[in-house]
């Protein structure tokens, strides 16, 4: 209890002598402020995207894709092909009796950006109706839906905030023919929102794709899914790969989180590194102007361990204060703010930076670290000075 | 009178690089319990290192030291630093106080080590701002002080944990004569009136006249002994 009584006055004491050294104690606070700033930020870039494409799929669907494809742009099905598939075990039947499948076209588009003004890949999804049927999270909450044989389509929320000239009522030339924009749907968020849809049959026809990229189909639960998978994988006319909607999805994250993963760990590294050393300046400074009041305070009877105790506090709360203006920083700014890169299939994919609460505890736990490493070593140099000798450099 | 610092065979070597410098040897000396002491020499004659001795701030490199019949000089560092908190009160030359608390925090601080309730420490950082006659400048931080009432809020530090033995180095060596002599009046008084031993070092031949006695150091030994006055 007394430990704590006197590191506690000791805290106090060190930081009421801040104001004495406001721009040393800066350097802390600020270098720990950008530091988890851009840490957050970057992990909340990862977690946006994460979030949108695993928020994409649901567990009673599951995805088929030809063998050896990792997106839906390089697969390709014949009808014939198609029909076997609908007829797999564990496909959910509709009110008509008919297998809850639907085949599913995947193109791109080139639309210009809103933020760059250049030409940037939109995905293009020809679906049926049973497409809407399968996804009840498809919503048009604009305009309406395309009429099967119109050249005509619907954007999702993110693909029209993100791209120039899909607004409803636009034309739109698309691999030489035009189309209208006739909807906008949501859906939930998810990655299709980044998506423009049309009718199936006519992009069939105006694209001349006999066939379907993939395959959607909505099991009768989810451990179905086993089952399901089993016979196509095993069926000798087929060479596909089988996955949960959901798997799916997040596999297509996977890359994009690594690569934001690595980049976190080397900016958080090389800032990280940068402000352990602003803050072993920082704290060596305020050792070095203590000199005579820490020697005094040991000389008083004050032991070591306190006093390490106290300047490593004292560290840790000032970078505990950059941490938390960096966090705040990182929500206010970078929360909800909403960008597009290339995924997978090499289409944009609308994403919102999501400032978490666990990225916020991170950066702040990451603050801390930092504080505790900047203050140790001074606090060592503090506790082992020579009481008789520091006493001389008043 | 009980002797009350005992120093058998004392030396003190410091060793920079390949260089050694002995700063005492082999020194014997006997404090007994009331008395003011006033040590004297000049600069590099070992004063100021056999103070810090006593007061356990350096261990020697060779001898015994007994304070209050305790063998400081086997002590660990933690165990010192208890032993000091407890024993030794302290008064610099640049008061050395702590200039973003004011005058009763700082006197507090040494009961910061005690067990003493809050009320308890706030009584008796009132007593001994009363006793050097600052109890109106209680809230006062350093910097609103002058030399002399702030080396007055030192020696109150030094008094409010009633140690065995005040250690002052150069209490007066930054004060003019006036104030000097107000500040070695005081120490008198604590001597007299209190009881308290007092060892000091200092340059000022006038200030050692406050003593009760006066040891001459030359080289790091004792040359001359005697009554100040």
């Amino acid at each position: 209890m007394k430990f704590l009584a006197q590191m506690f006055k000791l805290i106090s004491i060190n930081l009421k002598s801040v104001p004495a050294r406001w721009g040393a104690t800066l350097v802390i606070v600020v270098g720990l402020a950008g530091v988890v700033g851009v840490v957050t930020a970057l992990q909340s870039m990862s977690a946006g995207m994460v979030a949108t494409l695993r928020a994409t799929g649901s567990a009673d669907r599951a995805i088929v894709l030809r063998g050896g494809s990792n997106s839906e742009l390089s697969s390709f099905f014949t009808r014939d092909q198609a029909i076997v598939i609908e007829q797999a075990p564990g496909v959910a039947k509709g009110e008509d009796g008919k297998p809850l499948a639907s085949g599913e076209l995947s193109l791109i588009a080139e639309r210009p950006l809103r933020r760059s003004n250049t030409d940037s890949n939109v995905s293009l999804r020809g679906i049926g109706p049973a497409g809407f049927t399968i996804r009840p999270e498809l919503q048009i909450v604009e305009g309406r839906s395309f009429k099967p044989g119109l050249q005509e389509l619907i954007v999702g929320l993110k693909a029209r905030e993100q791209f120039i000239g899909l607004d409803i009522g636009s034309a739109v030339q698309i691999r030489g023919s035009l189309w209208t924009v006739v909807g906008v749907f949501a859906s939930n968020g998810d990655a299709h929102e980044s998506e423009v849809l049309v009718d199936i049959e006519t992009a069939q026809s105006a694209f001349r794709r006999n066939g379907y990229s993939s395959l959607l189909v909505k099991l009768d639960d989810p451990s179905a899914f086993q089952a399901f998978k089993d016979s196509l994988t095993t069926d000798p006319r087929l060479q596909v790969d089988v996955q949960n909607e959901v798997e799916y999805f997040s596999s297509q994250s996977r890359s994009f989180t690594k690569t934001i993963g690595v980049l976190v760990s080397v900016v958080g590294v090389i800032m990280g590194l940068g402000a352990i050393f602003a803050a072993l300046n920082t704290m060596y400074s305020a050792v070095a102007a203590r000199t005579v009041e820490i020697a005094t305070l040991r000389a008083l009877g004050f032991g070591g361990g306190v006093v390490i105790a106290a300047t490593v506090m004292e560290a840790m709360v000032l970078a505990l204060i950059g941490g938390l203006i960096g966090a705040v920083g990182a929500y206010a700014f970078f929360n909800g703010y909403t960008v597009s890169t290339l995924g997978a299939g090499f289409t944009q994919v609308a994403f919102s930076f999501r400032v978490t609460p666990t990225l916020l505890i991170n950066g702040l736990v990451l603050s801390l670290f930092v504080g505790f490493l900047g203050g140790f070593f001074p606090a060592l140099r503090a506790a082992r000075m020579q009481i008789a000798v520091a006493l001389r450099a008043a | 009178m009980t002797t009350l610092v005992s120093i058998r065979g004392v030396a003190k070597r410091y060793t920079r690089g390949k260089q050694t410098v002995d700063v005492l040897q082999a020194l014997d000396l006997d404090i007994a319990s009331g008395d003011f002491l006033a040590l004297m020499g000049p600069s590099g004659s070992g004063k100021t290192t056999l103070l810090n001795l006593i007061g356990g701030l350096d261990k020697p490199s060779a001898g015994e030291i007994v304070v209050d019949g305790k063998r400081i000089d086997q002590l660990s560092s933690g165990q010192l630093a208890k032993w000091r908190a407890r024993h030794v009160g302290f008064v610099f030359q640049f008061y050395n106080l702590l200039p973003v608390l004011s005058a009763e925090a700082n006197v507090e601080l040494p009961l910061l080590l005690t067990s003493l309730s809050k009320a308890q420490r706030k009584k008796n950082v009132a007593a001994a701002l009363a006793v050097v006659g600052l109890a109106d400048r209680a809230t006062h931080k350093p910097s609103e002080l002058s030399g002399g009432q702030q080396q007055r809020v030192a020696i109150a530090r030094a008094l409010v944990a009633d140690p065995t033995l005040l250690v002052c180095d150069e209490p007066t060596g930054d004060l003019d004569r006036k104030t000097a002599d107000e500040i070695l009046t005081l120490l008198q008084q604590l001597n007299r009136n209190h009881g308290k031993t007092i060892v000091m070092v200092t340059h000022d031949a006038k200030a050692a006249e406050y003593a009760t006695h006066r040891l001459d150091m030359d080289k790091g030994a004792l040359v001359t002994s005697g009554d100040s006055h």
